[in-house]
């Protein structure tokens, strides 16, 4: 435990100084923390077992959210636009949640993916409102009321989207060992026993889903600030399998690994981009599966010292 | 208008069968769900639509390019889908279902990239055998007798081929009895190892088949295999999973739907088989055909 808690005390610590040193990683970090909050919300579903390849709906609703909020210019406040568009995104979890916390595995799965869909292929089409495939472009917002320039506002989203990620992180480290988290460790294990424990798994994993919602809209709110354009791709299934991607690279052994591998996906990203353009995604498949056969618990394992294989589940299927 | 949106709906249905059947078929025997089915079919059309231009441009027959799709079909199912098996599914049987799901989705990140790279990104049209079939005349209207007589007769074909291949040859009944208990199977001396990679190679070809059918009617573009394979997924969800005859009536539903929109709501054509299958799956979670499982503890 105290190795973890060190791991993520540097972890925070180098995150914190490294844009005073180089600020064009500003945004980049910006971004590698928004998809790891997505990421943490993908990876507490994995604590159940489950797995989502939709999780861009949440993550592109609150982004449209808050473009359509500051594009009314009822809220410039980025302070207020923050929680709105997270807000928005846990309503939209809380109604999809009622429906797919219903069906486990590939099911739910493919769920989340029909209903992502069917909201990308709603962006696109609703031209008149959305935008369609250009999107819309989000203003600069305000941050407590102070109107920054543009380097300052990044430095400025950035510390604050560390803090937001701090606080969420801890938020579900502690959930995790709360009776729900490890009521939803034993979804995976073995649900029936749960049941007969006289626990309703369906409303433990509709907890979880509300929470990985919120965080996958937290991610979502901020990302359309700080790049100021949204798009329909943020709901696309691809952007999806990423955080799913993210996810399982940086482990899901402690809640520090999904940021981590956040970060290791924007360097992946970056040198893909410049030797690999066409097939990078080819890339992050052959590195799943790398991961999957050969460092099951990510890239959190082999630092935090947990490495090698996950623990054996028990019971029948 | 409604016949011409029915006999689209024949069509495409017929289409969505044989990529769903595959899908079924795999999951009813390896109990994994392949999220690189659509890799298969949009691997299948690629290579068939180049078959057949090759075709065309040595100035060979057309006719000789129903044999060459089949050809490509086969080829894709056993390289692809046999290497896909071998190397990969092999070392995850048995081990939690997200672990299954991850490594079919990295496999389809693979292949989506590959197939870019072999074919590139600009659109293929090989409609050659299309056209070589001519039309027919339904009360009054012209349809392709393509799409509407011989890509229904090929889904009929395979799924009263996969019928009797299951119930009455034996190797068809070996692939039952490891689908029912694998333990049991291996000790009457089935190899099930064997019967796991030739069922995944039969799933791969159904879904490379379809895809080479296709590759005849639209212009391939990449990106065809994610819709699809949510598609074949919708098909066989709605009908049970490892439902085979199941699999045909919920094509016809979703293919009937879909087209009914095109013509109808034409804005919302992609959203028909989603909410066909969350609407299904709400009334039904266990699909239209499946008896519900008792669950052990």
């Amino acid at each position: 435990m105290a190795r973890q808690l060190v791991f993520g005390l540097a972890l925070i610590a180098a995150l914190a100084v490294f844009p005073l040193f180089s600020p064009w990683s500003t945004v980049i970090l910006t971004v590698a923390l928004c998809e790891g909050l997505a990421a943490l919300g993908i990876m507490v579903l994995l604590r159940a077992g489950q797995v989502s390849f939709g999780h861009g709906l949440f993550f592109s609703f609150s982004a449209y959210a808050v473009a359509f909020l500051a594009a009314a210019k009822v809220g410039h406040e980025a302070l207020v636009l923050i929680p709105v568009g997270m807000a928005a995104s846990g309503l939209l979890a809380a109604i999809v949640g009622l429906f797919v916390v219903r069906y486990r595995a590939i099911f739910f799965g493919m769920l989340n993916l029909a209903i992502s869909m069917v909201f990308f292929s709603l962006l696109e089409k609703l031209f008149p409102i959305t935008g369609g495939a250009d999107g819309k472009r989000v203003p600069r917002p305000t941050f407590a009321g102070i109107e920054f320039g543009r380097e300052q506002f990044e430095l400025a989203t950035f510390y604050v989207t560390l803090v937001l990620c701090i606080l969420a992180a801890l938020f579900v480290a502690r959930y995790l060992l709360s009776p729900g988290g490890k009521a939803l460790e034993a979804i995976k294990s073995n649900e029936t026993r749960l049941e007969y424990l006289g626990v309703s798994p369906r409303k433990v994993l509709y907890g979880a889903y509300l929470l990985s919602g919120l965080l996958a809209g937290l991610g979502g709110a901020i990302i359309a600030l700080v790049s100021g354009h949204v798009t329909p791709e943020l709901a696309y299934w691809v952007r999806s399998g990423e955080f799913v991607f993210i996810a399982i690279l940086g482990g899901i052994g402690g809640v520090a690994g999904p940021f981590l591998g956040a970060l290791m996906f924007q360097i992946i990203r970056g040198y893909a981009a410049v030797y690999a353009p066409e097939t990078w995604h080819a890339v992050l498949g052959v590195m799943l599966l790398i991961i999957i056969f050969f460092a099951p618990a990510g890239l959190y394992g082999i630092v935090a010292g947990k490495g090698g294989k996950p623990q054996r589940e028990e019971g029948g299927r | 208008m409604l016949l011409l949106a029915a006999l689209d709906g024949l069509a495409y249905g017929s289409l969505i069968f044989l990529v769903a059947v595959g899908l079924s078929l795999i999951f009813g025997v390896l109990g994994i769900v392949n999220v690189a089915h659509g890799s298969f079919y949009a691997i299948g059309a690629y290579v068939a639509a180049a078959a057949v231009l090759a075709l065309g441009a040595a100035g060979l027959p057309t006719w000789l390019a129903f044999p060459a799709l089949l050809l490509a079909a086969a080829l894709v199912g056993i390289l692809v889908g046999g290497l896909v098996e071998i190397a990969l599914l092999r070392r995850v049987y048995g081990k939690e279902e997200v672990l299954q799901l991850i490594v079919t989705f990295a496999v389809f990140m693979i292949l989506e990239d590959a197939q870019k790279v072999v074919f590139g990104v600009q659109p293929y049209f090989a409609n050659a055998p299309m056209n070589w079939l001519g039309t027919v005349e339904v009360f009054g209207i012209f349809y392709t007798t393509y799409q509407l007589i011989l890509m229904p007769l090929v889904a009929a074909a395979v799924l009263l081929g996969l019928r009797f291949f299951l119930r009455r040859t034996s190797f068809g009944r070996a692939i039952v009895a490891v689908t029912q208990d694998r333990e049991a199977a291996t000790a009457m001396g089935i190899d099930a190892t064997r019967v796991y990679l030739i069922t995944f190679i039969i799933g791969a070809f159904l879904a490379a088949l379809g895809g080479a059918l296709a590759s005849a009617t639209t212009s391939l573009t990449p990106g065809i295999g994610a819709g699809t394979l949510v598609l074949s997924f919708a098909v066989a969800a709605t009908a049970g999973l490892g439902r085979i005859e199941g699999a045909a009536v919920a094509a016809l539903l979703i293919g009937l739907g879909r087209s009914a929109a095109v013509y109808f709501a034409p804005e919302f054509d992609v959203l028909i088989p989603y909410l066909i299958m969350m609407l299904v799956l709400l009334v039904r979670p266990q699909g239209l055909f499946s008896t519900v499982q008792t669950r052990k503890v």
